[in-house]
């Protein structure tokens, strides 16, 4: 790891003999300029802060679970330009295979390709960094839009690290098979992020986040149920709200045991206007070998409640002006345990390229939903089937190399 | 007692302002351990963007993913 530790000269400032000091008020006045420089003074970092290494990660990700097959590559290089300026770039893709349980209740498997295209610039000047990136998303149905804007400051003797953020995201949405659907989805984010070095192995991170969206943000293809008055259900199409605003909390911490070991632990809490309330925790540990090997084991859990408007069932044809019956909007927990191993190469005779490693991480998700229901259960009274759970296998696999 | 007062405020204003005044409670010497690569929230950044993604679209919660780096400088 590259550590660089430039040395600020701090400022001296000698504080006047306060008997020698005149009365009168202009020397009053400059005597306070001199409190406040000596004050502030002594808050000048005495190191500063670095630009991000110089790396280029190639990994393939698989999601597979509920019916639902997601995998493909994603690239990522990061170069510095000059002592300032350091450029990055993101190539990512999604093939995706879905015959999850809303298809298969209303419709037939298919496949579709998302793209993701990322370009970034960070820029260092002494120990405040300008972050701007922009990201391009596109799949047959959808098309989102979105510029980054960040700027972080060190301070405190580089113990502190303030982070401020701004995001403009605009969506394009159509659906296949509907020709006149064409809407658009507006959203903003706006970031605020604080990390302290609390001891010498104790390191906490707050972040705070609040999502404004307005436009189309309801699923053009998914669909709610009603009761029909002959002992079934009908279907209609889901309408939400226009708008939504979220605000998501979360703190972080990494500590650093007595032998060469970490452990982290992280809450969130999470609320927004269209009722949803939830809550995640998760604790791993990290534990690297002198052989280069770093084993890697998290737990995680989160729950939240369903928004107002989510009903499995609604009692009749319209019954409500906003209606929902998307899962991730429902009454739900889950459980992810997380297992990764990673092997570091050490310098041999790779030309430019520093040191190397090679990377697994498995994820298994358990989801449990309480208000959501299995269609796919026939031949009983709406409304009785058993609710929906499913399970999903994450594994990135990747090598990194930094240069 | 012009002077007193005078020595009075400068303790009262480091006091205050006692946030970022004094010098920082861990030396550079001692940052060994923030600086290993296991201290960072976000070591592998393709790696941590992937799965934040998964983790949101999986759960209906969103923001305040972290991933923000160290605070020591050295990540």
């Amino acid at each position: 790891m590259r550590v660089v530790q430039k040395v600020v000269q701090v400022a001296v400032v000698a504080v006047t003999k306060p008997s020698l000091a005149k009365t009168n008020q202009q020397t009053g006045r400059f005597r306070w300029g001199l409190v406040f420089a000596g004050v502030l003074g002594i808050c000048v970092p005495l190191m500063a802060a670095v630009l991000p290494e110089n790396r280029a990660d190639i990994m393939y990700h698989a999601y597979s679970g509920g019916g639902l097959e997601v995998n493909g590559p994603s690239v990522l290089a990061r170069k510095s330009i000059g002592k300032s300026t350091s450029v990055w770039g993101n190539y990512y893709v999604d093939t995706i295979t879905s015959a999850t349980i809303d298809v298969v209740t209303s419709a037939s498997e298919y496949t579709e390709e998302r793209t993701e295209k990322s370009l970034g610039a960070d820029y260092l000047y002494d120990n405040t960094t300008l972050s701007l990136s922009y990201t391009n998303s596109v799949e047959n149905d959808f098309n989102a839009n979105a510029v980054n804007f960040g700027i972080s400051q060190l301070m405190f003797g580089d113990l502190t690290t303030v982070t401020l953020g701004y995001a403009k995201g605009w969506d394009v949405i159509t659906a296949t098979g509907r020709p006149s659907l064409r809407e658009e989805a507006d959203r903003q984010k706006y970031k605020l992020g604080l990390s302290q070095v609390i001891t010498k192995n104790l390191l906490i991170g707050l972040n705070f986040e609040t999502i404004t969206d307005e436009g189309f943000l309801n699923n053009p293809y998914r669909e709610v149920r009603y009761l029909d008055g002959n002992g079934g259900y009908g279907k209609e199409f889901e309408k939400y709200p226009n708008t939504r605003t979220s605000h998501a909390v979360a703190m972080r911490a990494l500590y650093y045991l007595p032998y060469r070991a970490a452990i982290r632990g992280e809450a969130r809490g999470y609320t927004d206007t269209w009722g949803v309330n939830g809550s995640m925790a998760e604790l791993g540990y990290i534990h690297p070998t002198k052989q280069g090997l770093t084993y890697e084991i998290s737990y995680r859990i989160y729950s939240q409640n369903n928004a107002d408007f989510y009903n499995d069932l609604f009692n009749r044809e319209a019954e409500f002006i906003y209606r929902a019956r998307d899962k991730e909007l429902s009454t739900y927990s889950t459980k992810t345990i997380g297992l990764g191993l990673s092997y570091e190469f050490k310098k041999r005779s790779w030309g430019f390229i520093d040191k190397g490693s090679a990377n697994i991480f498995y994820n298994r998700i358990q989801i449990d939903y309480e208000n959501f229901r299995d269609l796919r259960v026939e031949g009983v009274t709406p409304g009785t089937e058993p609710f929906y759970s499913l399970s999903a296998d994450v594994f990135r696999i990747f090598v990194s190399a930094w240069y | 007692m012009q002077d007193m007062k005078f020595l009075l405020s400068i303790l009262v204003m480091m006091f205050v302002l006692t946030g970022c005044s004094i010098k920082p409670w861990i030396e550079p010497y001692e940052r060994a351990n923030l600086a290993d690569p296991i201290m960072n929230f976000g070591r592998d950044p393709v790696s941590s963007a992937y799965i934040n993604h998964v983790f949101e679209a999986r759960e209906g919660a969103r923001g305040a993913e972290g991933g923000s780096g160290g605070g020591c400088g050295c990540n």
